[in-house]
């Protein structure tokens, strides 16, 4: 038995030492390590330090917050720009707990959420755990509740921070405002010149573009799990209300509103007291599922209760319930950056009594724009205090670098890959002064290039000729070889045969107009060209040509044909003979998706494919064929996609359109039935008259 | 026995170490993150429900007392009961001299539609008191209007639901933004105001504007007459051109731009000229610069430099606005803001991120760093929106005032309001009423942008005047080639004649498609164009009840409107051109090799252009139409421009769309139809000078079905009885 009881003591013994003497050498270590860091690595990760204070005798005087506070007043930019000058840094400061005189905490108790706060912005790309080169510092005494704070003791902590500064660059985050009986709309402790990050902010107390409004979230529903729904499946109910303690005055008139509509469902809480459940709510004695219940109704009211910001926004944001938001002077999260607009109804208090009047007005397709909104607003911004953190220093960040901050689109616009962003957006008829730029594209054929430059010459608009000499091995003729023509012609000698070389968007074009024609295409007369040129300035954002072409699906075989034939439909125009804007040189050089670009050069064919896909994918538009012209085969021309009898030809052209499908994920060329013709074209009028006479051969 | 527990004892210890080591090394692994603090059980922050104990009334009723002139809002100090009626603006009283900008600013709201001369009905209230410029030193200042304001009598009532005016408060030496009038519950729309001063969806900020802003149209933005191209780089990248005062408020930015001026591609230049003692106070100062800032200044003429440089800085004056910024707008000159805490113009509703880049004042120096940063993709759109804004908001005083209107509006009417988009889009927030739709993609403009698929019917509208005696009657014949369409949703008849239209069975039957005749119509020339409800579709076909075109040319013309849903799409043209003689626009029907308007005798359209012709923001043009009882099609030809800046689209060549004479149409008189003529060539006039400038464009290409007249077989071709026309 003794001995027994002996190898438990030694075991004991033995055991303890063992700890203690591992815990000594590892701390030795690591503080070793810190020192070897040649500074002392501040982190809040590590375990909470331990500080008494005396509260009392503390001769800090903390400032009250400053009302008047802006970006430009106190706001400190000049350490903001170590990174990169597009990016803010942010310090943590470490977790410590102070002790008071009477051996009370006088810092406040650490909550999960705001632990979280702490840990997103550690590992968000803004982290810093260097204080000598950040931009803004988070203390790390909670006060995401003021209710759980010692408010004045806190003040004077804030002053104990080691770059506290008064509270130049700090960033508090604050969800729940106030305190019995008045809630406050802003947190009140002494925080001079601190940034807020608060939920719930009036429209007086928000300091525009300095603090930051964020939710309140909603930790009861954290694990909670939603029946998956579609968008546009119908809601039973048209309003629901299922906040709970709503001050009797706001249900008076809800109750008043609810008897004369039947799909206004106001619930409450099941049970008084204090251990109520939060996920069921009554209506009498009906009992539904909290927040399931929201997801049955197109609209959720939120009123205003005790706070200005209300969990409720966020639980209605979630279920795809669009927020009906009646709390006068509430700065909505995130304002400055969302268009509140586009997700939720605001309305007055006084107007209370009209909401099922106003919800009735909305039409079934904005409802679904705004449940979308809604459910967008929440996935990205809302539905973590990871993004809502993540969120807020955006918002900073954006302020601090305007020059690349997100703009309203990238915020508000929920990603559709079949809307299109017309890169010319401006309604512009560019000036017929301007001209165009001729670009011909040409390896060894002298003797038709030649032709067609001296033709070429003869349009009116015509301002330059650019021949893209695309053949290594051969140098271009002497300069005395080359016709002479009245308008400047400058020749460029590539350094790779690439088909590409024609839409490179030199710097001696320098018209916004580009004419990209073949070496072979003699038969095209002034007038065309001209009327061409006439037509592309009514249209600079598309492709305006000569030679069209179109597309086919296969039901059968599940793929696009290329087709040559007439038809009475076109959806590409070739640039053998086609005007372009320059900007299409542009993207089609530094800016094609899916490596389009260099298949185009490997495979030597398909470059003028790619740029229909490009045009019509960027403007959603179809290209203009003008004038009737189809017949473009010459008697020396080889190359030619003309004889039909050429299947190879057509079969690979058809290749090339699946391909780019594929590139594109879609399909972007768009039919058209139309072509444009002079005015007068056929018209029974003396040529004299017409503009354009020579017009109109095949 | 001792040895089994020595080594058992010895394992024990091993094992104890070994799981020791690994959890303070798994501890090490995760670095920082896991710490002994995430062990520990955390509360949640938020424990339970606050209640709600003071009464709202009780406290809407304090916070409306409490919140007054200086922290004013719309919930406080605006009184929404008198606007339950309609937005209605009344003006008073009447007065006066002004100042030029500021009777600009009077009539454009006499002008508006929402222009009232009854109070009773009024929901905003606007001074005829100059109040433009309360600078004291300036010769605009408008002496004693303290005592003027002090006797508007009830209808003043402390400012409630006025929007005042101003451009300019404070003088030398501390250009205060304090106003020397009390302004009480007013709107006040300013220019140059501060952040701090702003009160955030109550005040209006305005642009800083020169008196020779024009009342209406405004010069165009120099995109629409220069290049557009890539690189979007001008021959310098940033230039400046204006005064710095040396010393005293916001001297000291203007004064140190000097460091980055290299002559070279950024080009800043300042004079100390200003006021008569310059040099006296430059010697006082010892500023040793103004001689080199000066010869410098005397080098470069301002316009050139204006128009070739990619980006304009805008560094905050005396007060932080500064002409320069509406300059540059204009001049597709990219602004570079140096105005620390400038609340921008209409900053409520523009995204000036898009057309305008924001610097520090701070941080002067990073400026040439920051413009080197954009890529040529964001300059070439930064650029194109400063022409839009600059031509949607600003290029005149009917824009701006109209824009400052349409803010109070959509504010008033919240749940109809506009958002983001439709400000920051072209064509921009005058012209998409926001009572038309709720949902964007419904705006023909925004089709694409929203991936939006217009309905692939038309609805036709048959415009009738004369008595139907026959079944063989123009209209019936027109109505059963419009049935034959598999494109048409329904045809409505508008019936304006003063007999009957025939009894139900004598209609066309048959056809599969209803017909609705609408006989309690306005009767007016516009009524064909009046929105009605039953008109579901997007698309409009206009028709006259003697229009000859085929079913084929009704469904070609569909086909092409559906590639250009924003215009109008059709067969009568016609052109405007300058009348010298008359000096003024004037109106042709000639067959010309150019056109710019589509008569809507047979035309389609987008239907949201019957609403904005309703609903225009321009009531005089309305009312000229309805006077003559002519030239609709003129006006509805100037709405669709006036908002696309395109010219409409001509299809194939028919050009004579009518019989000439119908039953009941014969008129005697032979100077009817040269009345009407000379009328419209009137109406051209009129309308331009309403619009303020001429907002047609003339096409030279219309739009044939692709295999047209070629000599190929008619078997192949889609629209056969387009060839034998």
């Amino acid at each position: 038995m003794a001995v027994r009881l002996r190898v438990s003591l030694m075991l004991l013994f033995g055991l303890a030492g063992g700890i203690v003497t591992f815990y000594f050498i590892y701390h030795v270590n690591s503080a070793k390590s810190q020192e070897e860091d040649g500074r002392v690595r501040h982190s809040f990760k590590r375990s909470p330090g331990r500080e008494t204070v005396n509260l009392q005798n503390l001769d800090s005087k903390p400032t009250p917050q400053n009302s008047k506070c802006t970006y430009h007043s106190c706001v400190d930019v000049f350490h903001c720009g170590y990174n990169d000058r597009t990016r803010i840094s942010v310090y943590v400061y470490p977790v410590v707990e102070y002790i008071d005189e009477n051996g009370s905490q006088a810092s406040p108790v650490l909550s999960r959420e705001f632990n979280e706060v702490l840990e997103a912005i550690s590992d968000s790309p803004y982290y810093t755990n260097n204080p000598e080169t950040a931009c803004l510092f988070a203390p790390s005494f909670d006060v995401l509740n003021q209710n759980n704070v010692r408010t004045k003791a806190l003040g004077k902590l804030y002053s104990l921070l080691q770059w506290w500064n008064d509270g130049a660059n700090h960033l508090i985050f604050n969800m729940l405002p106030g305190e019995l009986p008045n809630y406050k709309t802003t947190l009140e402790v002494d925080t001079g010149k601190a940034m807020i990050a608060g939920g719930g902010f009036s429209t007086w107390t928000y300091r525009r573009g300095f603090d930051v409004s964020i939710p309140v979230y909603n930790p009861f529903l954290e694990n909670a799990y939603l029946q998956p729904k579609s968008n546009l499946e119908s809601r039973k109910w048209l309003l629901v209300s299922a906040q709970v303690g709503l001050h009797s005055e706001y249900k008076e008139v809800m109750f008043e509103v609810a008897a004369s509509e039947k799909r206004f469902l106001i619930m409450d809480k099941c049970t008084e007291g204090k251990n109520w459940d939060f996920k069921k709510r009554c209506q009498g004695t009906v009992e539904y599922t909290y927040p399931d219940i929201l997801q049955d109704s197109k609209f959720c009211m939120v009123l205003r209760s005790a706070h200005l910001g209300h969990t409720a926004l966020s639980d209605a944001l979630r279920t795809g319930c669009i927020p009906v938001i009646v709390a006068d002077g509430y700065v909505l999260p995130f304002s400055e950056v969302l268009d509140w607009k586009r997700a939720a109804v605001v309305i007055r208090e006084e107007n209370l009594k009209d909401v099922v009047e106003v919800l009735k007005s909305y039409s079934m397709e904005r409802i679904y724009q705004m449940r979308r909104q809604a459910r967008f607003f929440w996935e990205n911004y809302f539905h973590s205090i990871k993004a809502i953190t993540e969120t807020t220093l955006q918002i900073i960040n954006d302020r601090v670098f305007p020059y690349v901050a997100k703009k309203y689109e990238e915020w508000n616009e929920i990603p559709n890959p079949k809307a299109v962003w017309n890169p010319m957006f401006l309604p512009l008829i560019p000036p017929s002064s301007q001209g165009f730029t001729a670009v011909v594209l040409t390896f060894n054929r002298p003797e038709s290039l030649f032709q067609v430059i001296s033709k070429l010459s003869l349009v009116q608009s015509l301002s330059k000729i650019v021949v893209i000499w695309n053949n290594q091995a051969k140098p271009p003729p002497p300069m005395t070889a080359w016709p002479l023509i009245p308008k400047p012609l400058k020749i460029i000698q590539t350094q790779k045969n690439k088909l590409s070389n024609r839409f490179f968007p030199y710097h001696e074009i320098q018209t916004e107009c580009i004419l990209a024609i073949d070496d072979d295409i003699t038969m095209l007369t002034s007038d065309e060209l001209e009327f061409g040129y006439q037509v592309w300035r009514e249209f600079p954002d598309r492709l305006v040509g000569f030679p069209s072409r179109v597309h086919l699906y296969g039901n059968e075989s599940n793929k696009f044909k290329y087709e040559s034939e007439w038809k009475n439909n076109i959806s590409m125009v070739l640039t053998g003979a086609a005007f372009h804007h320059k900007y299409y040189s542009y993207l089609y050089t530094y800016n094609m998706p899916g490596h389009i670009r260099q298949w185009v050069d490997d495979n030597m064919n398909c470059e003028d494919i790619a740029m229909n896909f490009l045009i019509s994918n960027v403007t959603g538009k179809g290209p203009i064929k003008v004038t009737p012209r189809k017949k473009f085969k010459c008697p020396e021309c080889t190359n030619s996609e003309m004889l039909s009898s050429d299947t190879l030809h057509m079969v690979e052209r058809s290749e090339c359109v699946n391909n780019f499908v594929r590139a594109y994920r879609s399909m972007p060329l768009k039919g058209v039935e139309f072509r444009a013709d002079p005015v007068l074209y056929k018209d029974d009028v003396p040529n004299v008259v017409k503009m354009y006479t020579e017009v109109g051969s095949l | 026995m001792q040895a089994k527990k020595r080594y058992l004892f010895v394992v024990i210890l091993a094992v104890l170490l070994f799981i020791v080591y690994f959890g303070s090394k798994s501890d090490r692994k995760h670095g920082e993150v896991t710490l002994s603090l995430q062990k520990r059980e955390f509360p949640t922050y938020l424990e339970s429900e606050a209640v709600d104990l003071s009464s709202p009334r009780r406290r809407r009723e304090s916070v409306t007392s409490d919140f007054k002139s200086g922290k004013c809002r719309m919930d406080t100090c605006f009184d929404f009961s008198r606007c339950v009626r309609g937005f209605k603006v009344y003006v008073y009283p009447v007065l006066e001299r002004v100042s030029e900008s500021y009777s600009k600013i009077i009539s454009t709201i006499q002008e508006s539609k929402y222009y009232t001369t009854n109070p009773d009905e009024a929901c905003i209230f606007i001074l005829s008191i100059d109040t433009l410029d309360r600078d004291i030193l300036s010769v605009n200042y408008a002496k004693n209007i303290m005592p003027k304001i002090a006797h508007l009598g009830a209808l003043w009532n402390n400012g409630r639901n006025h929007i005042v005016f101003n451009l300019f408060s404070g003088t030398w030496p501390d250009y205060s933004e304090v106003l020397d009038f009390d302004t009480g519950e007013a709107i006040m729309a300013r220019a140059s105001i501060s952040e701090s001063r702003f009160r955030p969806n109550f005040d209006i900020s305005l642009p800083l504007v020169g008196s020779t802003l024009p009342p209406k149209g405004g010069e165009r933005g120099y995109m629409y007459t220069s290049i557009n191209n890539i690189p979007p780089l001008r021959h310098y990248l940033l230039g400046f051109k204006g005064k710095r005062y040396l010393t005293g408020v916001g001297s000291e930015t203007r004064n140190s731009l000097y460091h980055m001026h290299n002559g070279d591609d950024i080009v800043l230049l300042t004079t100390c000229r200003h006021g008569k003692f310059w040099q006296k106070k430059a010697k006082e100062l010892n500023d040793t610069r103004c001689d080199i800032d000066n010869r410098e200044f005397d080098r470069y003429d301002y316009k050139k430099l204006l128009y070739n440089a990619t980006f304009c800085l805008v560094p905050r004056g005396r007060r932080l606005g500064s002409f320069r910024f509406l300059e540059a707008l204009q001049a597709g000159c990219i602004p570079v803001l140096l105005s620390n805490g400038w609340e921008l113009p209409f900053g409520e509703v523009i995204d000036w991120k898009k057309a305008a880049v924001w610097a520090d004042e701070r941080l002067l120096f990073q400026v040439p760093s920051i413009v080197h940063g954009l890529s040529q993709p964001e300059i070439f759109a930064m650029r194109q929106q400063t022409q839009f804004l600059w031509e949607a908001y600003f290029s005149s005083m009917d824009k701006i005032i109209n824009t400052v209107l349409e803010i109070v509006k959509d504010r008033v009417k919240s749940y109809f309001s506009r958002n983001s988009v439709h400000w920051n889009n072209f064509p921009g927030a005058l012209s998409l009423l926001p009572e038309y739709s709720d949902v964007l993609h419904t705006y023909p403009s925004f089709y694409r942008q929203f991936a939006y698929k217009s309905d692939n019917q038309f609805t036709a509208v048959v415009y009738a005047t004369s008595p139907v005696l026959l079944s063989s009657a123009p209209l019936f014949r027109l109505i059963r080639t419009v049935a034959k369409s598999t494109f048409v949703q329904k045809i409505v008849v508008i019936w304006n004649c003063d007999t009957p239209p025939p009894p139900s069975y004598q209609w066309p039957a048959d056809l599969g498609i209803p017909i609705l005749v609408k006989t309690k119509i306005l009767r007016s020339v516009s009524a064909r164009f009046y929105p009605y409800e039953e008109i579901e579709t997007d698309a409009v076909f206009n028709l006259d009840e003697d229009s000859l075109l085929t079913t084929d040319e009704l469904n070609f013309s569909f086909k092409v409107w559906k590639e250009f849903p924003e215009r109008i799409v059709g067969y009568p043209a016609r052109n405007h051109y300058w009348d010298e003689a008359k000096n003024a626009w004037s109106y042709t029907s000639k067959w010309l090799n150019e056109y710019s308007m589509v008569l809507t005798s047979g035309a389609i359209y987008n239907r949201y252009y019957n609403f904005l012709y309703f609903n225009t923001l321009r009531p005089a043009a309305y009312h000229i139409v309805e006077r003559l009882q002519n030239c609709e099609d003129i006006l509805m030809n100037f709405i669709v421009s006036d908002v696309t800046k395109l010219p409409p689209i001509k299809v194939t060549h028919r050009k004579v769309s009518k019989e000439t004479m119908l039953p009941g149409k014969a008129v005697t008189d032979p100077n009817y139809y040269q009345t009407r003529f000379k009328q419209r060539q009137g109406c051209v006039a009129s309308l331009t000078e309403i619009f303020g400038y001429m907002p047609l464009v003339r096409s030279r290409s219309r739009m044939d079905p692709v295999l047209w007249k070629d000599s190929v077989s008619n078997l192949r071709k889609k629209y056969r009885q387009l060839e034998v026309i």
